[in-house]
């Protein structure tokens, strides 16, 4: 058996390029730090930024005794048997305390490997106090020699008043790799709460509803996710925001594509406070037989409240392809350049070096259209 | 002096949605030349022009037409536009997350500078990073399609009506852009490029002289002619006038 990897040097030529697919630096250029965990066993935690401290979630919790209340607290144990399984399992995973005023030029980078079948654990604890600004990249990615692996993901995030945190998640996972995330978030007055999700490869099965509790005053949640479903991936999306708090608005975005493979788009806004205001945008394109089950959900608790969805579900038209065949592109490439556009979402509040990491891992899979 | 041809349509006939809308259309435009398409609204001057750009759901039934002495009646959409042809939509789709720009930078290859300067040239600067035609007004959507038109540089350019819904501010601008596009900024010896306009006000006259004027009634081009003077009798008598005058 291949002993473990300190950082990402040991990796091979197919794993890198897996990785760097899945937005992290080998060089970790362009990054204020880097965590990588292996399987069950974290290689590396590293950050030059004084501001934010990220260690390993285990010896976080042996550090600090505060951080229990943090540990399980916006994700229920009991939840189901992902949560229970995980919670019998020795804390894997990262916490980052980005402290007061910190801003992150530099991304962080965390990144999750899969190099064996068995099963992997995290519990992230991500907190931005007061004023902060924390940018994170997550690459999930399985080795390519992985045939049947799963990934329990537990994730709670703190945004503190006046803070930002962007998570930007890029999913790189085998053909039979079962992946079930359960992430939540609390944000507190005029925090912001940007989460990003990309998954271009093909994966047996995504489970997920990742939910933001918007607390605080004017607070803002914006969830976007970009998801291309080849034949034999079923992915089970959601995408929540509870609005409790006077002025709070919150945005889901989702872009999906079928190619035979098979996507539900859940998402749920809450309005249940003065002033709060949502919408929800889940447009889904079929190239090839698949199915795209879009369930949008506005759900209004008081009149002073006002949500809205829009939802489309379909083939490309014909007359947008033959628009670009008139200006001399050919049928593949007019399909290719509309999907492009499709999928281009742009993120309000992203640093650009994030964006263009989006742009160029949905470049990066183009062949796949 | 001989002129080449650019575009001879024989004999065509047109079929949409299993109608038959196209009946026996004649037509040739030699190298250099403009010729304007009149006729009343469902007459079939669409038709006609997509049916030679070589749209789907435009099925030719009989005849053909040649592009530069090639019959390209079976050749796909594409092709035609790769081989010199080009079109200004009347009412082009939007394409929701496509920019403007990404499509000229497509388009362009690997000359996206001269792109740029066109975009300048027609106002469009702003609109590269607007997805393509998303809530453009209508100066704008015929500014950007006349700007795609200049990236494209076709060597046959047909024109639905560029003067619909266009402000006096910008029919000037578009109205001297088409006039480069046809080549009639050139020295009439010089003159390569031909083009098909569509046209129900004749505004396009004030920026350009065109050669022929065709008009189109029910399918079927009732009369050839200086494009001015046919221009005169519609809007003096009615397009009934053409119809019985059946000069052809």
């Amino acid at each position: 058996m291949r002993k473990g990897v300190n950082g990402f040097a040991d990796l091979s030529p197919e794993d890198r390029e897996r990785l760097e697919l899945s937005g992290i630096m080998l060089s970790s250029e362009n990054r204020c730090g880097s965590f990588f965990q292996e399987d069950q066993d974290v290689r590396q935690t590293s950050c030059t930024y004084d501001g934010i401290e990220m260690l390993p979630t285990a010896e976080a919790l042996k550090k600090y005794e505060w951080l229990q209340e943090y540990y399980w607290n916006l994700v229920d144990k009991d939840k189901d048997e992902y949560t229970r399984y995980v919670a019998d399992q020795e804390p894997r995973g990262y916490t980052i305390i980005a402290k007061k005023g910190s801003k992150n030029i530099f991304p962080l980078q965390t990144c999750l490997y899969m190099a064996s079948d068995k099963i992997q654990t995290v519990h992230n604890i991500v907190i931005a106090e007061e004023g902060a600004e924390l940018h994170l990249i997550t690459g999930c990615v399985s080795s390519h020699s992985v045939g049947h692996g799963k990934h329990y993901g537990i994730t709670e995030l703190y945004v503190g008043k006046d803070a930002l945190i962007s998570t930007t998640m890029i999913h790189t996972w085998g053909e039979d790799v079962e992946v079930f995330p359960r992430s939540a978030a609390q944000v507190e007055e005029n925090g912001t709460f940007l989460s990003n999700y990309i998954s271009l490869k093909p994966v047996k099965r995504v489970q997920m509803y990742p939910t933001a509790r918007l607390t605080g005053k004017n607070s803002v949640a914006r969830f976007s996710s970009v998801v291309l479903a080849p034949e034999g991936s079923d992915l089970d999306l959601g995408q929540r925001a509870i609005l409790e708090a006077k002025g709070a608005s919150a945005e889901l975005i989702s872009r999906m594509i079928t190619s035979g493979g098979n996507v539900v788009a859940r998402s749920h806004i809450i309005g249940g406070e003065e002033e709060t205001r949502g919408h929800i945008e889940c447009k889904g394109l079929i190239l090839e037989d698949g199915i795209i089950h879009a369930v949008p959900e506005i759900e209004g608790r008081l009149k002073n409240t006002e949500l809205s969805h829009e939802a489309a579900v379909g083939k490309i038209a014909r007359d947008e392809i033959e628009y670009l065949m008139a200006r001399g592109l050919d049928e593949d490439e007019a399909t290719a350049t509309i999907i492009r556009g499709f999928l281009d979402v742009k993120i309000q509040g992203l640093p650009d070096s994030l964006q263009r990491q989006i742009d160029a891992a949905i470049d990066a899979a183009e062949d796949g259209f | 002096m001989t002129v080449g041809v650019m575009l001879a349509i024989e004999n065509l006939h047109v079929e949409v949605g299993g109608k038959e809308v196209i009946h026996g259309i004649d037509l040739s435009i030699g190298e250099g030349e403009t010729h304007v398409l009149m006729g009343p609204n469902g007459s079939g001057k669409t038709t006609l022009l997509r049916s030679i750009m070589g749209f789907s759901n435009y099925t030719v039934t009989e005849g053909r037409i040649l592009f530069r002495g090639r019959d390209v009646t079976a050749l796909p959409l594409y092709e035609r536009a790769r081989y010199g042809m080009g079109m200004m939509f009347q009412r082009p789709p939007t394409i929701a997350g496509l920019k403007l720009g990404k499509l000229l930078d497509v388009m362009s290859g690997t000359t996206p500078a001269k792109a740029y300067e066109y975009a300048d040239t027609m106002k469009m600067g702003e609109f590269l990073d607007r997805d393509l035609n998303a809530n453009f007004s209508g100066g704008e959507i015929k500014r950007s399609e006349v700007l795609q038109l200049l990236v494209q540089q076709p060597d046959f350019v047909m024109l639905d009506e560029p003067e619909s819904g266009v402000d006096l501010e910008n029919i000037s601008l578009i109205g001297k852009a088409i006039a480069c596009l046809v080549d009639k900024d050139r020295h009439i010896v010089n003159r390569q490029k031909s083009g098909l306009i569509i046209t129900h006000t004749g505004f396009i006259l004030d920026y350009l002289e065109a050669d022929v004027g065709h008009m189109l009634c029910n399918g079927v081009i009732r009369c050839h002619g200086n494009p001015r003077e046919i221009l005169k009798v519609i809007q003096e008598r009615g397009y009934q006038e053409c119809i019985e005058c059946a000069k052809v």
